[in-house]
């Protein structure tokens, strides 16, 4: 999980999900804690599916 | 006066015989051996090569320490002002040899060193930041071009000029970097490069981007239920004050943390050490870069089996790919001993 795309494909990561921001890949301090928790959550349910995923290449998952 | 140059090379090039004699041990001859004689023609009147010291491959491969000593005690009597190595092409042992030679000589006699390799030869990143290797063919073919590149850049350490860059020179990149000045600013410069590259004609990069290999994805996770799953991350979270001191940018270390009493991380006993973005947001939720608090929720409820109890931590910012290379194989070696499933790497 991380924030700049391109990095990760350059360093050449296979199974890549996008994050929030720099500084909070995986929260949102302008949200509520609650609010805060679901997105990351549900980041980290999209990096199983990711793992659960076969891929043959770099592989971004949107949602 | 004629600078004095000892020659190391291996038993094939010494003419002592081919993998059958690889055992041979450390030996000096006075004067040139092999190559040798071209490199003396390349050197001229200026330098002289007074010994060449041999070692079969093997040996040097099976006993570095051993060979490196018995080496060093064989060329420091001669006080040479120079030492050259191979070149050793794409032969990777031999590139291993001359290299590990010229860092050792280099240093223990404090003395300039140049070798030659392909720039596939192993011994290339092993040793490209103590010594001076100049590019060569991947054969012995290219030993008429490489030796006079070799004893040119030798004249001149030996001398004290100026080397320039590794282009004009003609050796590999050393990782050095030297401020030079120029008359016409950064901007220029980029914009003329970006002209260049938009009108699809060569262009020169001032700043070369590190190569970075590729590995072929992992296979799926195939049964998450029994899984264990372990956070790594590159956002700098460590334990409160940073125990380890790991570096705010550049690191040359990471760290291993315990997880295993924690429901959630919390700004009483983490924070960042990362100094390449505003901590205030992770310093105050450590959760928002390594998610603890999710993660062991979903480990309750059944999502999967097991939470690692150590996350890995380290600073992704300037940090070398050799640093984070090796910090990978380390921690990846780690976690498979201990059975770990699958891993999630958060960064900033």
């Amino acid at each position: 999980m991380c924030t700049i795309v391109p990095i990760s494909l350059t360093v050449g990561a296979n199974r890549i999900i996008p994050a929030v921001a720099i500084p909070y890949p995986l929260g949102d301090p302008a949200k509520t804690p609650e609010e805060e928790y679901e997105i990351r959550k549900h980041l980290v349910e999209k990096s199983f599916k990711a793992l659960q995923t076969e891929v043959s290449e770099q592989t971004v998952f949107n949602d | 006066m004629s600078f004095r140059v000892v020659h190391y090379i291996n038993q094939f090039f010494a003419g002592i015989g081919g993998e059958e004699k690889a055992d041979h041990k450390p030996e000096i001859r006075e004067g040139v051996v092999g190559p040798g004689q071209a490199l003396q023609a390349s050197l001229g009147d200026d330098a002289t090569v007074v010994a060449t010291v041999i070692c079969g491959d093997g040996y040097f491969a099976e006993n570095i320490d051993k060979a490196l000593e018995e080496i060093l005690a064989l060329v420091a009597p001669y006080k040479p002002d120079l030492l050259v190595a191979g070149p050793a092409f794409n032969a990777g042992r031999y590139g291993t040899a001359s290299g590990g030679v010229c860092a050792m000589v280099g240093e223990k006699l404090g003395i300039p060193t140049v070798t030659g390799m392909h720039p596939e030869n192993p011994g290339v990143d092993m040793y490209r930041k103590n010594t001076y290797i100049v590019e060569t063919a991947d054969s012995a073919r290219g030993l008429r071009k490489a030796v006079p590149v070799m004893a040119g850049l030798g004249l001149k350490l030996l001398k004290g000029e100026p080397i320039s860059s590794p282009a004009e020179e003609g050796y590999l990149e050393k990782g050095v970097r030297h401020n030079v000045f120029l008359s016409r600013v950064g901007a220029e410069r980029a914009a003329e490069m970006l002209a260049k590259k938009l009108r699809g004609e060569e262009f020169v990069t001032e700043y070369p981007m590190p190569s970075f290999d590729r590995v072929a994805p992992a296979a799926p996770l195939k049964d998450l239920k029994n899984a264990t799953i372990a956070l790594v991350t590159s956002g700098g979270i460590c334990p409160k004050n940073n125990p380890d001191h790991i570096e705010a940018s550049s690191a040359s270390k990471y760290g291993a943390y315990s997880i295993e009493n924690f429901d959630k991380l919390s700004c009483e006993d983490s924070e960042t050490a990362h100094g390449g973005y505003d901590p205030t947001y992770a310093n105050d939720d450590p959760n928002r870069v390594l998610p603890v608090d999710v993660l062991r929720d979903m480990e309750k409820q059944g999502v999967f089996k097991k939470l690692y109890g150590t996350y890995f931590t380290t600073v992704g910012n300037g940090t070398p790919v050799a640093n984070a290379k090796r910090f990978g194989a380390e921690i990846a070696k780690k976690l498979k001993a201990d059975g770990v499933d699958a891993v999630i790497l958060t960064s900033t």
